[in-house]
């Protein structure tokens, strides 16, 4: 696929934004970087969130524009590499692209921060912002933050406190058991399930807090069989990709009949690798499902992806969020440069599917309701083209002001 | 060689080494001072960069498997060991700790070297004992290990966000603040020139003489006197330092380094360059460099097969031609130099007319596939012309191209094998 | 008592499902002195083939037919790629196969997709064979040792008892003599190395509904198949067959234990406070194979129980 050639083609090729492209003829065009990998083995996930910003980019551009201008977004490959993105990032600043999103891999978002940090101190009056919608580490909006970073994701704490909160709410919950990646993501989520634990429910014990290598084990049965000889009634994981699959997949075959709760159980191919196995086992904690009441709209656009994308889900509703913010702000402020669009963002709360997004103004973190769901059968809108699909649990509905987390973050905004 | 055999006097004149030696690296210079004067853009800048870094360590690499005839599969960890020391280095002349704050950020790869070769000093003592496959096997496992390690030291390596840092610290050299990206352009051409010089002077010296010599026959090395375990070793400490010169130089543009640095990826990637440029020619990494660089930063642009492209590259390299693109070049300069330069030039351009029929029908087929393997409905239409997975003009092209392809370039090659 | 238990149990069938990818590898490499970096992606194709024919069929005549095709593709391979190679030695052909790796990959993602297949256990197999310690062991699980052990079997019966097992025996050792004494030594070399790649295409078959059957599976199996092959030794299925199982145990023994490096060291004034004593013990366990590669390598270059060194 040719990669920019297809954002082009999307967008003509949608019969509605014609009809809005040739009514704003002389429109000009906002560029969009999307930087994440597009090939390998993380492509699947990169394209999961790229075709979720196209068609977000579309319905902007069906609906009139910001303010009259098309949005156009490009996709440059990054491998996952965060070298790698460095480059793309100074390709996309070259073709014109003052507004850059990414998600994949923290190390690469925290590359892209400094690097846009750098350039913006470098190049005064051709700034770019970086709209993160998927790197989770908290210090990106602690000690880490900056004007130019928005972050339009939950990160790992307030993900955590979501998870925490719901194991408040159920008492037989007693031992819990963390799992993750030997790695600064995994032992952050660790740390932040340890003190998140021990302030709301000291009575739990904590069982084991296992850190295995990051995508080196092929078969994770010994680390259930811990699990399970520790007796423990709910296991905290953060693994993303093969060790998410993995972990689930033995833990259905060992009959680990407790609740996994996991960042990460939506991601693609896990519901279809345990199918019935996931039911009341695997958990996630995620910004929106599709199977909770919400607008015909939204109905509608989780359908048209659907349709135009058949390999994925619905999943990147953040994505979709993020982009109507950037429409709001740039209205706001009436302008799309980049300093601009970075002050109306400040404190903006729009409303979505479900429910309002805010982006706090102290540290460019957005603020959403989060959701704890399992996997069921015979739901609406299935995933993983099964039959099963994600549905919210009791007391599942975290709001907002719940989960959301103190900030340590001095931010330096320019005059 | 041909020539060799007829002159009796084996060394070359004074003008000839010029010509050889010195003459090719003074015009690489010159195009180097050449090229800000067209005015590149950030990109150009950027790719620039990239490739210069590469030629450094694809050089490096071929030092052990051109020069040297040791397969290793864990280059990139002296490539990130020297990196990373550089990292660290730029964070001490920022913080000015002890006498690190008067040390200029442009010297910084003499720092890459140190670190490198003495990464490879450790590892290599006892990975350099043996040749072979068994020396192949130890550099895989090392750099497994080497990998995984990383993660476990967070404050040398940073964990999965590795360590980062700002090269506008430290003295000024040669007025440039290093800040914007045509300044690193002095730096990177400088140490891309330095590393070459250096390197190619590696080959002349009694040192890299015997290296060549114990990969072709190590017992004879050892019947004059030298033990090719320590002529390994020593050439594979030079390899080392030289990869961490192009650690330094990508610690200076990239001013980050993470533990995929030092992972198997860019082992195998540094593999490839040296290879598919032509690991018995000393310029054949420079071409593999340069061409593999490209592809990797501008071809994922225009496909998303890329890799399947760069594997069939390789294989085709390795099955067609193993010398290399530095072989194909010199191939058609003595063909065209050669006797009879006018039916080598037809071969030649039936050979070219043959590939370009079978790259025509594998780029159909490998574009047409994988938008069919997307399902998202789109369609191949390369100059307007439309071409679906359920077309027929789609499979003739495909079929055609490359029958005709192998047809033409199997006759081109016709009296070279009856001549067999 | 049950880590014993588990780990003994696990280690022991992750020890034969490495045999089963090492033992084809081991026969190639011993025989042709080519180690192929590929022999994974075999393993790969397998598992991708026997979930295509699963879904046209059945799984039972999938654990048949789809070895079959692997060992075809591989027999393929070596007669029109490898062969072409070998006169340009033995880092050509390493690297060939090197490349076919990177090939083999992107083609399965071009016809499978990019992300894991929805590849199942039969039915048949699907439940519980019995429970020790409260955790349930799948039937699926014996049936894998029956299969892996069938074919231990076999190969043995193959390679000791029958005359093309002679020759090929032969042939591993004295190629030229084998070629002397008028047998087609090319058609050996071709049908050794489809026969390795076969056995690697049956590890796929049982073992890629067990885990995921993704195209990142081969990148993930590769490096470990080699360990076993160097660290048992050239020519010696015997120690390839040691090695599997010494790795399998090791691997599943290091999980079990819960202990870092200050609990072991902290005689030697190793804290939890140094990063150092941090490392968990079992979380080096997928790192010990390359450790047990490096060691093995440069203390007894001919492996455990190999006849000349590499």
């Amino acid at each position: 696929m040719n990669i920019r050639k297809t954002a082009i083609l999307a967008a003509a090729t949608s019969a509605i934004a014609m009809g809005a492209a040739v009514g704003a003829a002389h429109a000009d065009t906002i560029k969009m970087a999307f930087i994440d990998p597009l090939s390998g083995p993380m492509g699947p996930s990169g394209e999961a969130a790229y075709t979720s910003f196209q068609l977000a980019a579309e319905h902007i551009n069906a609906n009139g524009g910001v303010n009259g201008d098309m949005i156009e977004v490009t996709g440059y490959d990054n491998k996952v590499d965060p070298k790698e993105s460095l480059v793309q990032l100074q390709k996309a600043i070259d073709d014109g692209a003052r507004f850059i999103f990414q998600g994949n891999g923290s190390s690469v978002a925290a590359a892209i921060i400094e690097a846009v940090n750098k350039h913006n101190a470098r190049n005064p009056g051709e700034e770019v912002l970086f709209f993160n919608y998927a790197a989770v580490t908290p210090a990106f909006t602690n000690e880490m933050c900056s004007f130019w970073h928005f972050r339009f994701d939950a990160h790992a704490d307030m993900k955590m406190a979501a998870i925490t909160d719901w194991i408040k709410s159920h008492d037989e919950i007693k031992k819990v058991y963390l799992i993750g990646q030997d790695y600064v993501f995994g032992q952050a989520v660790a740390a932040a399930a340890e003190a998140q634990l021990t302030e709301k429910r000291p009575d739990i014990e904590i069982v084991g807090n296992e850190l295995h290598p990051l995508a080196k084990v092929t078969d994770f049965t010994p680390y259930i069989q811990k699990i399970i000889s520790s007796g423990a009634d709910a296991v905290i994981t953060g693994n993303w990709g093969a060790d998410m699959q993995l972990l689930m997949k033995a833990a259905a075959e060992s009959g680990s009949e407790i609740p996994y709760l996991t960042f990460y159980g939506g991601s693609k191919g896990a519901v279809s690798a345990l199918a019935e196995g996931g039911v009341n086992r695997l958990y996630q904690v995620s910004e929106g499902i599709t199977n909770i009441e919400a607008s015909p709209e939204q109905n509608a656009l989780i359908e048209e992806y659907k349709q135009r994308f058949p390999d994925y889900d619905y999943y990147y509703h953040r994505a979709f969020m993020a982009m109507n913010m950037f429409d709001a702000a740039a209205e706001a402020a009436g302008s799309v440069e980049p300093i601009a669009v970075a002050k109306a963002m400040e404190g903006l709360t729009i409303e979505g599917a479900y429910g309002p997004f805010t982006m706090r103004a102290d540290d460019h973190q957005v603020q959403q309701n989060l959701y704890i769901s399992t996997v069921a059968d015979g739901v609406t809108y299935p995933v993983d083209n099964t039959t099963f699909g994600w549905t919210l649990v009791d007391q599942g509905t975290i709001e907002a002001a719940a989960a959301e987390q103190p900030t340590t973050c001095e931010m330096e905004r320019p005059e | 060689m041909s020539d060799a055999t007829t002159t009796y006097d084996l060394a070359p004149s004074t003008g000839a080494k010029f010509r050889q030696r010195t003459l090719p690296i003074l015009i690489f210079a010159a195009i180097l001072l050449a090229i800000p004067m067209v005015g590149p853009s950030r990109t150009m800048y950027t790719l620039m960069h990239q490739m210069g870094i590469n030629i450094v360590f694809a050089l490096s690499y071929n030092m052990i498997l051109g020069k040297g005839g040791l397969l290793s599969f864990g280059h990139a960890v002296y490539f990130g060991l020297g990196g990373y020391l550089c990292m660290h280095a730029l964070n001490w002349i920022e913080d000015g700790v002890g006498l690190w704050g008067s040390f200029p950020v442009f010297f910084l790869p003499i720092v890459g070297f140190v670190g490198g070769a003495a990464a490879a000093a450790i590892i290599g003592w006892p990975s350099c004992r043996r040749a072979g496959t068994t020396f192949a096997m130890i550099s895989l496992g090392i750099a497994e290990l080497v990998y995984a390690g990383s993660y476990m030291f967070d404050s040398l390596f940073g964990g999965e966000q590795g360590v980062s840092g700002d090269r506008m610290n430290g003295p000024e050299m040669f007025g440039l603040s290093l800040g914007p990206i045509s300044d690193v352009y002095w730096f990177i051409a400088f140490w891309t020139v330095v590393g070459i010089a250096l390197m190619y002077g590696f080959t002349r010296t009694p040192l890299g003489k015997l290296s060549e010599a114990q990969r072709d026959n190590s017992q004879r090395v050892q019947f004059i006197g030298y033990n090719p375990q320590t002529v390994r070793y020593f050439v594979f400490v030079f390899a080392g330092g030289f990869a961490g010169v192009a650690g330094g130089m990508a610690a200076v543009n990239y001013e980050i380094f993470t533990p995929i640095n030092l992972s198997l990826a860019p082992s195998g990637f540094v593999l490839i360059m040296a290879y598919v440029g032509g690991i018995t020619y000393f310029v054949g990494p420079i071409f593999g460099a340069i061409l593999l660089t490209y592809m990797q930063s501008m071809m994922s642009d225009f496909t998303e097969a890329w890799l399947l492209y760069l594997g069939v590259l390789f294989i085709a390299i390795v099955m067609f031609a193993p010398r290399g693109i530095a072989g194909i070049v010199f191939g058609i300069w003595h063909g065209v130099t050669g006797p009879n330069p006018s039916a080598y030039l037809a071969k030649l351009m039936m050979q070219l007319g043959g590939i370009l029929l079978m790259l025509l029908g594998l780029i159909v087929l490998v574009e047409v596939s994988v938008r069919w393997s997307n399902g998202y409905g789109h369609v191949y239409e390369p100059f307007g012309i439309h071409l679906g997975h359920t077309d027929v003009l789609t499979w003739i092209i495909v079929l055609v191209a490359s029958v005709a392809g192998v047809a033409l370039t199997r006759y081109a090659n016709r009296p070279e094998e009856a001549s067999q | 008592m049950e880590t014993i238990v588990f780990a003994l149990l696990n280690g022991v069938i992750y020890g034969l499902l490495l045999f089963m990818l090492s033992s084809g590898l081991t026969l190639i490499f011993s025989m042709m002195g080519v180690l192929n970096f590929a022999h994974a992606s075999f393993y790969m194709l397998g598992a991708y083939f026997a979930y295509t024919i699963m879904g046209a069929t059945s799984f039972w005549i999938a654990l048949f037919l789809a070895p079959v095709l692997v060992g075809l593709v591989g027999a393929v391979v070596e007669r029109y790629g490898l062969r072409r190679v070998h006169a340009n030695g033995h880092v050509a052909e390493l690297l060939f196969t090197f490349g076919l790796a990177y090939l083999i990959e992107e083609i399965v993602k071009i016809i499978w997709g990019k992300t894991s297949v929805d590849y199942r256990i039969p039915d048949l197999l699907n439940f519980p064979a019995f429970t020790v310690y409260g955790a349930s062991f799948p039937a699926y699980r014996m049936f894998m040792l029956f299969v892996a052990i069938s074919m231990l079997v076999g190969l043995w019966l193959l390679l000791k008892k029958t005359r093309a097992g002679l020759i090929i025996q032969a042939a591993l050792s004295h190629p030229n003599m084998v070629g002397h004494l008028g047998h087609n030594v090319p058609l050996i070399f071709m049908t050794v190395f489809g026969i390795g790649c076969a056995l690697a295409g049956l590890a796929g078959v049982i073992a890629g509904n067990i885990f995921v059957t993704d195209p990142a599976m081969a990148i993930q199996m590769g490096p470990i198949v080699f360990v076993v092959v160097v660290v048992g030794g050239i020519g010696s299925l015997e120690g390839a067959f040691l090695a599997s199982l010494l790795i399998g145990l090791l691997q599943n023994f290091a999980v079990g234990i819960n202990a870092s490096f200050a609990d072991i060291f902290g005689f030697l004034g190793l804290t939890e406070a140094m990063e150092v004593g941090q490392i968990n013990i079992s979380s080096l366990g997928p790192m010990l194979p390359f450790l047990l590669l490096v060691l093995i390598l440069i203390f007894r270059p001919r492996g455990l129980m190999g006849e000349k060194e590499l």
